[in-house]
This record gives C-alpha cells, structure tokens and sequence, in this order.
C-alpha cells in the first residue's frame, strides 16, 4: 500500500475536486454532466429497444453468488429461494446471464473512457483525514449494505432507480426516494471520511 | 422491424449476451466519462458541492423516457413487452434507505464500483469484494424476511397507473420537474460554494 498513499498524499492537496487526480495522471476534465447523462440515457434506450429490458448492476452479483454457493453446497443453494432463481434447472450456468455480460462491457467501457482521459490510476479514493486502511473497510462495509439493500428492493441504482425510473415504474420511484433519503440522512455522520 | 428486438425474435439468446456486453460497454464508458468512477465525486452529490449524479441521472432518465415515449408512440417500440420489475413498496423502501446509506459509507453503488475498479480504485475494488458478502448474508437471512419482501405488493404498476393519469401528462411532468431540479441544483452549487 505504500505506493498508493505516495501518490495519494499529492493525489488529495489539490483543492478543486479534480485538481488532485488531474496532478499526478495527466488526466482530462470530466464530461459535463448533461452530456455524459444523454450519452447514458441513450444507452439505456438502445437496451430497451433491442432487449426489452433495461440496465443493471446487482443482479449480476446475485448469479455470481448462487454460482459460488451452488459450486460449494448445491444442496443449501438450491434450497434457497433467493439464489435458487439464478440456478435455474441447472441447463443453463449461472453465469451465463444477461447482466453477467453486461457488467463485463461495465468493466471494458470504463477502463477504455478512464484510458483515453488517463484518468487510470491506482489510489485509494478518500477525504484528507483518513487512513488507507479504514476508508478500504469502510468501503468493502458500504458494499455489502449496498448488496443487501438491492436485494431487498429488487435492485440497485441501475436497475432500480435509472431503468425503472426512466419507464416511470412506481417501485423504482419508490425505491430511488429512499436511496436519496437514507444518503442525506446518514451523510453529516459520515463526512470525516470525505472531508 | 417491430421493437423490443429480441422479444419478437430478432436474435436468439446467444447473441444477446454479444449484445449484453456492448450495451455494457456503452454504460461503463458514459459511467467514467461523468466522473462515476470516483468515490469523492459520486458522494459530492450528498454534502451539496457537485450535484453531477442528479444531473446525470436525471437527464440520463428524461433521455430515455422520451426516447420510448415517441418510438411508443410511433408503433415502434411495444411498451408493454418491456420489463418492468412488480412494486413491492415497503421493501423498496426499506432497501432503498440500506441503498441510501451503503453509499455514503461506500462511496459507491454496485454498477458505479466496476468502473472505478476498472480504473485502479482500490477502494472500488473493496466495494465489489463486499457485493457477495451483502448478497450472500442477504440470502442466508432470506427466509425470515420472506413475508417483508412480498409485502406491499402492487403488481406491476407505473406512476401514471397510480396517479390515473395519462402517460404523456406524466412525462411532462417529469420533464418539468427535472428542468426545476436542474436550475435548482445550480443554485445550490453556487452558494455553497460561496459559503465554503
């Protein structure tokens, strides 16, 4: 970790919230807001048209834990109602699904704009006053709500909140309030980490 | 052509994993590109000095609200043959509050965490690591919360069912709202910033 925080400690003097990363990677501005939204926007109808679905992020952690599970004890996933839709019949692998794919292209997309803007870097993204460690914690923590909430509300801010907000479905409005609301209500409390 | 592709048989299901993967590959890249590969930037939007996720956000939904209202319109995109996951209100809005806070404590969401990863984040790759781990326990308690997760069951069911309002009043009036958001965020930035 010694490298990272080397290039942290000059990544976060910088006051602007870009000014850091842009210091050590050369790394271009990003695209304004309203731009990058209809460029995602338009993504997010070519789904629809083609597909008939939208977007989404959770569900390919779902197939991705039923497969771990049902490699370990198939027994216990198959028993399990939750991981035992991802299963299936046992035909098809658990892998071999929709959002599993779509995640990859996530991973390929990113890096491709993050390489073109050279923006790709490895730090640890955090506020001035807290240490590597505790922010990596803190983050795995926040990824496990998170995953458990997108269980419970039958998906994430990309199924949930863009797909099922764009086709004005009234549990995605439902659950993108709540998101917002359980943000603001807890961020105060959690501003050393960001401050 | 009749709209969804797929489900008039356009392609079968191998090649819409092909499919799965490019459209994948067009969300990470606009994901990256808006700066939601960074943890500070994402959770900006919650002390007030960068409000980019409700810009991109909601532009990104007005984007594609009009798109499917006029191919909708046009008889070339049959909305009804769109998935739409069924409303069950009082666990999303419970797991919405989880989703909610899971943010700000990490810094990310689920599909935001694979772009930073895929540019370096360490912290990125933290949060993915911890997906299973939140999944997995979700699973294990999944039969005790049973009866909560079917609670609140509404079917299938959009916001201009509920309202009784025509579909394209309610655009509108998304469209509307999110102008407002708009002009009200940029207020917003600007005097914090100035309080900073």
């Amino acid at each position: 970790m010694s490298s990272s925080s080397d290039t942290l400690t000059s990544a976060w003097t910088g006051a602007g919230e870009q000014a850091g990363v842009r210091e050590h990677a050369r790394a271009a501005p990003y695209t304004n807001p309203y731009v990058a939204g209809i460029g995602l926007g338009l993504v997010l109808l070519a789904a629809f048209l083609i597909m008939g679905r939208g977007l989404g992020a959770s569900g390919a952690v779902n197939a991705f834990v039923a497969w771990i599970v049902h490699a370990l004890a198939p027994a216990h996933a198959t028993n399990n109602a939750f991981l035992a839709d991802y299963i299936g019949d046992g035909s098809v692998h658990p892998l071999k699904a929709w959002l599993v794919f779509e995640v990859l292209g996530v991973f390929v997309g990113a890096l491709l704009s993050g390489l073109l803007a050279h923006r790709v870097a490895f730090v640890v993204e955090k506020g001035p006053h807290v240490a590597n460690g505790v922010r990596l914690l803190m983050a795995f923590v926040g990824g496990a709500t998170m995953a458990f909430g997108a269980a419970l509300a039958r998906g994430c801010t990309s199924g949930q909140a863009l797909t099922g907000g764009s086709m004005l479905n009234l549990g995605s409005w439902a659950t993108m309030l709540a998101i917002f609301g359980g943000a603001y209500a807890v961020a105060w409390f959690l501003r050393w980490q960001w401050r | 052509m009749p709209a969804p592709f797929y489900k008039y048989g356009a392609f079968g299901d191998e090649t819409s994993l092909v499919i799965a993967f490019v459209i994948g590959i067009g969300f990470g890249f606009f994901l990256e590109r808006a700066g939601f590969g960074s943890a500070r930037k994402l959770v900006s939007q919650f002390y007030l000095n960068d409000l980019a996720v409700f810009k991109v956000m909601f532009t990104a939904i007005v984007t594609a609200m009009l798109g499917v209202t006029y191919l909708s319109w046009m008889g070339v995109l049959d909305l009804s043959l769109v998935y739409l996951t069924p409303t069950y209100l009082w666990p999303q809005i419970v797991g919405g509050l989880i989703l909610g806070v899971g943010f700000v404590v990490g810094g990310y969401c689920p599909g935001t965490s694979v772009a930073s990863m895929a540019t370096g984040r360490l912290d990125g790759l933290a949060f993915a690591l911890g997906l299973p781990a939140g999944t997995l326990l979700f699973a294990e308690v999944f039969p005790a919360l049973r009866g909560f997760y079917d609670s609140g069951a509404f079917g299938v069911r959009t916001l201009p069912d509920t309202l009784s309002l025509p579909y394209g009043v309610v655009v509108f009036g998304v469209v509307l709202m999110a102008l407002g958001g708009f002009y009200g965020a940029s207020l917003l930035e600007r005097h914090v910033a100035k309080r900073q």
